[in-house]
């Protein structure tokens, strides 16, 4: 009984971290509508401007000076990227915005690494609360007493700020309707700013804060945002006392499966402690099918402005179209006659065909389906994953070990997208993201069926295809069926159906469709063709591991389909071969890639906001005179 | 005597692809009440955003106290001293009643050639509408469609403003409020503010304005006094009534 209680004081040490980002996250998208996907980011670089500080200068004033410093530091940071960066996206829709905050995720960890290197940082103890007090027959650091004090009276300092301020008062009316507020004479842009520059204060805090808890490093922006999602779609989007609350949920489930163990039942060993990460998003999954809007949450009111561009009508594809597909793709087939000259460009060609069934299966739920999954990934490694264990344990030959990688995606799909299917916008990308994770860390910690994080090696195609030529052309030719199956399928009733409710999912229902279940359907059957990607991909490479299905790779989904153009069919296509040759040809070159991958999605978002086809399309077209 | 304290002229206004108004050109004086007039997607609402700089595309131009604020934000707008009251009220549910009117507030503004103009607060606001003083703490998703109307015209208000757009304030109220709101707008008339309305109903608009423009499919059929509309059953006809 001590030892669940003493973990359930770490617990509360660990939820104020958690909260304090949770509570900036929430605060900022209450206000602006923005899901900043860089929170962990601050996060981290408050717990390294944090360590800097101290090791300068030293003693209890470099600590706990440092901490505040820090946090003012990231505060001012946020200020600036408000400024600089995020003032340009407040009209794109919320899709690019949550990508373009990945994008400067992705930069300011190579920043980081440049500055500080890629070794954890470990901070000093505390000054004054470095010992330890003897509670239920253990010893507890003072300084985890001190953060179980820090979380609540914050709550309460933001609360006191909320309702008695008149900063707080107009945070509160802008969250509801900020377009009014404007006119009422409130200058939003400052508004912005400083709310930008509190919810950053906090993430920065909540860093600073771990100094003489946890080492600096470069893994804790993902770790944090990860988790910090998790904990505002629990608590509610804009609610601070959901953060709060959802915040000591999360470290209490965590804190109990540390407490209970490894427990036997039977022949069954199940080791608790490894499904801390498993816990907390079935906890997620739980509460969002009984409250859709998290705990504290409320629906939210549709944002008033007319900058979301209105969805183009797909158009059958015409003869010029036809005509350039065909050429493609005796081109593509005639790839394996310049393996002579050029060997790599077989393992190239395969890469970006891999990408393409991949991307086509993203964009087929993302653009006529309406559904932002930020969490493809999870398809692509059931796929895998099935297709690696039908040869590992069951040795089916490829054939029907290809056959399982759909199937298993599709299973996965299905069970997920029920989930999926119940929400929209936001709420949805954050839980197919989260399902994502969960999927990746059963990858990871379920080793002796998975491997682990080595993952499963040395699973090649047999003969015939068990030659570079062979391989390329099978993939060819299942990524060819796979692109036709998919683009005749929208312009089947079944694509109308799945259109009309994007579109408009009352007018639809009106009219007798079912729209969840056509988007359960469309969800299945987009997870179906990825977890072929899957599937190929593991026989393409040989082997399969957690690093390849992780969150880069859905990031990796998404930016295919928004560089193709989300509103057009050949997009996916276009976006995946542009990518994917990028990533193969210049990404590989530089120890840096992620600010090369970070600077490509903030260009697109700042730019192309089409993408690459839609661009093309808008060239090609002659401009719609606004004035008839 | 003086030039006029908001004129527009040839005033556009688009929402995405669709042009909404067409070459509006109006004006309002000092002191003056002004109705704007027509029936529903006549495109009055759309004039007023559009002055505040509220839609999405507009081109012309709109000259407040002698300042051009056609490239102006909207709170800039607001600043100088122009309120806008919408019609579909739009009060921050989650606040209370002194909150929201906490959240208009904005300083008094200096006006060199202006009569002097009372700084607008809570008491002096509660005095005009006795219904709101009565629950200072209620949050507005609690208060009736009345009351909220109230709020909006008071939340305005504590901005202090010169000159107020005021759509449809009569819309949906009980025949006794109309009444009350109708005499609100003559007080603040004989406080010196200047008022532009938009409004569907002739009675109403007969008992507060001096002039009327007449809107249908966002173009200005007809202008002339309240006195002039009153008496011409043909306008009335054509533009007006269903």
């Amino acid at each position: 009984m001590d030892a669940f209680l003493f973990q359930a004081l770490n617990g509360f040490a660990s939820a104020s971290g958690l909260f304090f980002v949770g509570a900036g996250l929430s605060l900022i998208f209450g206000v602006s509508r923005i899901v900043n996907s860089a929170h962990g980011s601050l996060y981290m670089l408050g717990l390294y401007f944090a360590w800097t500080i101290s090791q300068y200068m030293g003693g209890a004033l470099g600590f706990w000076g440092g901490i505040v410093l820090a946090a003012m530091a990231v505060a001012g940071l946020g200020a600036l990227i408000e400024v600089s960066l995020l003032r340009r996206i407040y009209h794109v829709p919320q899709l690019f915005q949550l990508l373009a905050t990945f994008g400067l995720m992705l930069v300011i960890n190579d920043v980081a690494l440049g500055l500080w290197g890629a070794e954890d940082l470990l901070g000093p103890r505390a000054p004054g609360l470095s010992g330890f007090v003897t509670i239920f027959g253990r010893r507890l650091p003072q300084y985890d007493l001190f953060l179980i004090v820090v979380g609540p009276l914050v709550l309460v300092a933001l609360h006191l700020l909320l309702a008695r301020s008149r900063f707080g008062r107009l945070i509160r009316a802008a969250t509801q309707d900020r377009e009014m507020l404007g006119a009422l004479g409130v200058n939003q842009a400052l508004l912005f700013t400083a709310v930008f520059a509190l919810g950053s204060f906090l993430a920065g805090l909540g860093g600073a804060l771990q100094l003489a808890r946890e080492p600096a490093s470069l893994s804790l922006d993902l770790a944090v945002i990860s988790e910090a999602f998790v904990v505002v779609v629990i608590g509610g989007m804009g609610s601070i006392t959901g953060a709060f609350v959802a915040a000591v949920l999360i470290a209490q489930i965590k804190a109990l499966c540390i407490a209970i163990g490894v427990v036997s039942i039977g022949e069954l060993t199940i080791n608790f402690s490894q499904l801390t990460l498993v816990a907390e998003f079935v906890v997620m999954a739980a509460v969002l099918v009984v409250r859709p809007y998290g705990l504290f949450g409320r629906p939210q009111g549709a944002v008033r402005s007319a900058g979301d561009a209105a969805d183009m009508p797909l158009r059958p594809a015409g003869r010029p179209l036809l005509v350039a597909a065909t050429a493609l793709a005796l081109a593509l087939l005639s790839l394996p006659l310049l393996e002579a000259r050029f060997p790599y460009a077989l393992i190239v060609g395969t890469d970006v065909l891999i990408a393409v069934v991949f991307a086509t299966s993203l964009h087929f739920i993302m653009g006529p389906g309406g559904m932002h999954s930020f969490g493809h990934a999870a398809y692509f490694g059931l796929g895998a994953y099935g297709a690696a264990l039908a040869v590992k344990w069951l040795a089916l030959p490829l054939g029907a070990a290809l056959l399982c990688a759909p199937l298993a995606a599709l299973a996965g799909a299905l069970l997920f997208g029920w989930f999926a299917v119940r929400l929209s916008g936001i709420y949805l990308a954050m839980l197919t993201l989260a399902f994502a994770q969960i999927v990746w860390s059963i990858a990871f910690q379920w080793e002796e069926v998975t491997g682990g994080s080595n993952g499963l090696l040395g699973i090649w195609p047999p003969s015939p295809f068990d030659n570079r030529a062979a391989y390329y052309l099978l993939t060819l030719a299942v990524a060819v069926v796979a692109v036709i199956v998919l683009r005749r399928l929208l312009f089947a009733p079944f694509g109308y159906a799945l259109r009309a409710g994007r579109d408009s999912p009352l007018r639809a229902g009106a009219i007798g469709i079912d729209v969840r279940r056509m988007q359960w359907l469309g969800f299945a059957l987009s997870g179906l063709v990825c977890g072929l990607a899957g599937g190929l991909f593991v026989f393409a490479k040989g082997s399969i591991s957690p690093e390849a299905i992780g969150v880069g790779r859905s990031i990796d989904g998404i930016v295919m389909v928004l560089l193709g153009g989300i509103q057009s069919l050949i997009g996916p296509i276009v976006g995946a071969g542009v990518y994917s040759l990028l990533q193969d040809m210049v990404m590989r070159q530089t120890d840096y890639w992620r600010a090369l991958l970070g600077g490509v999605i903030l260009l697109i978002v700042l730019l192309f906001p089409g993408g690459i086809a839609g661009a093309l399309a808008r060239w090609t077209q002659t401009p719609a005179g606004a004035s008839r | 005597m003086h030039r006029p304290i908001l004129a527009v002229s040839a005033l556009n206004a688009w929402y995405g692809g669709a042009r909404i108004l067409y070459d509006l050109d109006f004006h309002i004086g000092h002191g003056e009440v002004v109705a704007l007039m027509g029936r529903n997607g006549a495109g009055k609402s759309t004039t007023m955003e559009a002055v505040m700089g509220m839609v999405s595309r507009r081109s012309g131009s709109v000259v407040f106290r002698d300042r051009d604020v056609s490239k102006l934000a909207p709170f800039q707008i607001a600043r100088l001293g122009l309120g806008f009251v919408p019609g579909d009220r739009r009060i921050f549910t989650e606040l209370t009643v002194l909150e929201n009117l906490d959240a208009g507030r904005q300083p008094v503004r200096r006006v060199a050639d202006g009569p002097a103009l009372r700084e607008w607060t809570p008491e002096r606001l509660f005095r005009l509408f006795p219904n709101l003083g009565a629950m200072p703490d209620r949050r507005g998703d609690l208060m009736s469609g009345g009351e909220q109307q109230m709020l909006t015209v008071a939340r305005t208000l504590m901005g202090n403003p010169l000159a107020l757009l005021l759509d449809e304030p009569s819309e949906g109220l009980a025949p006794v409020i109309v009444e009350q709101m109708a005499d609100t707008i003559l007080e603040l008339k004989g406080q010196g503010l200047s008022i532009l309305l938009s409004e569907q109903n002739l009675h109403f608009a007969e008992l507060v304005s001096d002039r009327v423009y007449v809107l249908e499919k966002g173009q200005i059929r007809w202008t002339g006094s309240i006195a002039e509309l009153a008496a011409d059953r043909d306008v009335q006809r054509t533009y007006l009534t269903l």
